[in-house]
């Protein structure tokens, strides 16, 4: 019998539920931290990141519509496929340089992190909600409401606990992502595609863009149809400028700690509405 | 496949030919054309193009007098901060309506067609199609949009087919007569030229590629095959026949595709609203979010062009 010839891995974009290549055509290299190739992946261009928040839109009023319940159960479901996946992901930490216990323990520490955050999806409201004392015969209470559309800028380190600790409270409340990462943490974000795509995440819910974040980044700030651009995972050097233009249409510029978590981390990628009820006798 | 009929035209002249077409070159065509990039310095002219050849359509149930008006305020000036964006081609819309479209284009330059004619099916006496279309004409539509018979036309009844279209050329008068063929009803490629040649040689001024009603619609491969048909017309008869693609064209780059399908067919006197329409509703909006990333350098969304 013939022997088994290894099939390795494309590492391709994720695209409202689909992985497509670049539309460029490009790729660019992916090293393990001893300099060893691992994958040529692609790299995503301006319309790659159209694309995606195309989708991102397209998405959203469907994501935003499910009871947090449910919600919560889509994201333990999360949970579930990438703790049946920890060797594959401490496998990928491994190749970026990390000890085996210390892999183990970040992939530990990335789906408690992610599951902590599930819990909080019909749980946010409760806490950021609020009931207004006003002077007048109203009942006036502030409800939080999910932003629509966030660009994330995924943390280079740590790359599997900072990626799962940006999205999980961009998504939670109701709002959809495109991710936008590069470097060796890509690897994280290109397995996590693979966990999103076969647990029960709609399509376009959560978009992973592969490539030069400096050169997404000022697309996404200047995009009309993005609500909101977490920094957290920003290269430095992003011009006072490319972030301005956010102002155009009012985004949310997001900058947090990478690894942190706190139910005001949802807040960030929430409206607060308020509603003013006359009280009658 | 059985010999094509050969149509005689109503406008005088010896019997037209149907040329046999061959699926597997027309669909190649078609893609070949489809991968032609239009240049960031072709663009606006491309998406302007797109614009004044759009009829702006509204066909549902739920269509009112105050819907129609805004559609026709859009169809005027698509794009009110911007005065060198051209006014869409005409509004298409039903009978009922057609006066509440005339009341708010007049003096614009944009036309009002309406369907008729018993749209969509055409299932109706011949008598009924023939008084809908003369009470869309009495209402002031300047163009009609009418069905093919698909019913006589696919039982093998040409004549009745050709004769019901000679009898709506008739009842239009000076209004402009397009008729949809519904080309995803007819079955294969051949079927759809036939039904091109026998609608020209009925009096057609514009062929129509669909309703909008059913999904298969405005493929490029049709259009392509439509816009041949056209061309072998005007060969054998001189007469100049006009496109129209509809149902299924929602984005700019499906828009001008079809545009390339046609300059490259039909040359470019052919790019003019007067032989070129594009049926459509959302695709306007596309264009317009188009032209305001050409404008500002910044991808736009659907919270900045109208609700329609």
């Amino acid at each position: 019998m013939a022997e088994h010839m290894p099939v390795d891995k494309t590492f391709k974009l994720f695209i409202g539920g689909a992985f497509p290549r670049s539309e460029s055509g490009r790729t660019f290299q992916l090293h393990s931290a001893d300099g060893k190739l691992l994958a040529n992946a692609a790299k995503a261009s301006r319309k790659d990141l159209r694309e995606a928040v195309k989708a991102a839109r397209g998405a959203q009023a469907g994501w935003a519509g499910r009871t947090a319940y449910n919600r919560g159960q889509v994201l333990y479901r999360v949970a579930e496929v990438m703790e049946s996946r920890k060797a594959e992901f401490t496998s990928v930490l491994r190749e970026m340089g990390q000890t085996a216990r210390t892999a183990r323990s970040e992939v530990d520490r990335s789906i408690d992190r992610w599951v902590w955050y599930a819990g909080w999806a019909d749980k946010v409201h409760q806490v950021l909600g609020t009931v207004n004392p006003v002077a007048g015969p109203y009942f006036n209470f502030t409800f939080p409401e999910p932003t629509g559309v966030v660009v994330v800028a995924s943390p280079d380190d740590p790359p599997l606990l900072g990626l799962l600790s940006r999205l999980a409270p961009v998504i939670v409340s109701g709002n959809t992502a495109v991710v936008a990462t590069g470097g060796a943490a890509a690897l994280a974000a290109v397995t996590l595609a693979e966990v999103l795509a076969t647990s029960d995440v709609p399509g376009g819910v959560v978009n992973i863009l592969t490539g030069d974040k400096a050169e997404l980044l000022p697309w996404a700030l200047g995009h009309m149809d993005v609500n909101s651009v977490d920094l957290t995972g920003a290269p430095d050097g992003l011009a006072d400028d490319a972030v301005a233009a956010a102002a155009d249409n009012v985004k949310r510029i997001v900058r947090a700690d990478p690894a942190g978590a706190s139910p005001h981390m949802i807040g960030d990628f929430l409206e607060m509405k308020t509603v003013w009820h006359p009280i009658g006798r | 496949m059985t010999a094509s009929p050969a149509f005689l035209p109503t406008t005088g002249g010896g019997p037209v030919r149907t040329t046999p077409v061959d699926a597997v070159a027309l669909e190649a065509r078609a893609a070949a054309l489809c991968t032609r990039s239009i240049k960031t310095t072709s663009k606006r002219a491309a998406l302007h193009t797109t614009i004044r050849c759009i009829d702006l359509t509204t066909l549902e149930g739920t269509d009112t007098p105050g819907k129609v008006a805004s559609l026709c305020q859009k169809a005027i000036k698509p794009d009110p901060s911007d005065p060198t964006v051209p006014s869409v081609a005409a509004v298409c819309v039903y009978p009922e309506m057609v006066e509440h479209a005339v009341e708010a284009t007049t003096g614009t330059g944009v036309a009002v067609a309406s369907v008729a004619g018993a749209f969509p099916a055409g299932m109706s006496a011949p008598a009924v199609r023939v008084a809908d279309i003369v009470d869309a004409v009495g209402r002031g539509a300047g163009e009609i949009d009418i069905v093919l018979n698909r019913s006589a036309f696919l039982s093998g009844d040409l004549g009745r087919a050709h004769d019901e279209i000679a009898a709506a050329k008739d009842a239009c008068g000076a209004s402009h007569l397009k008729v949809i063929l519904e080309t995803g009803e007819l079955g294969s490629y051949d079927q759809v030229r036939r039904a091109s040649m026998l609608a020209m040689a009925a009096g057609a001024d514009f062929i129509k590629t669909s309703t909008g009603k059913i999904p298969k619609a405005a493929t490029h491969p049709m259009i392509l095959n439509m816009a041949e048909a056209i061309r072998d017309y005007a060969d054998q008869t001189g007469v100049v026949v006009g496109l129209k693609g509809a149902g299924g064209i929602r984005t700019s780059k499906q828009a001008w595709h079809h545009l390339v399908i046609v300059g490259e067919t039909l040359g470019s006197a052919w790019l003019t609203p007067e032989r070129f329409r594009l049926g459509a509703s959302s695709l306007l909006n596309d264009v317009l979010m188009q032209l305001q990333k050409l404008d500002t350098g910044r991808y736009s969304g659907p919270d900045y062009v109208t609700v329609d």
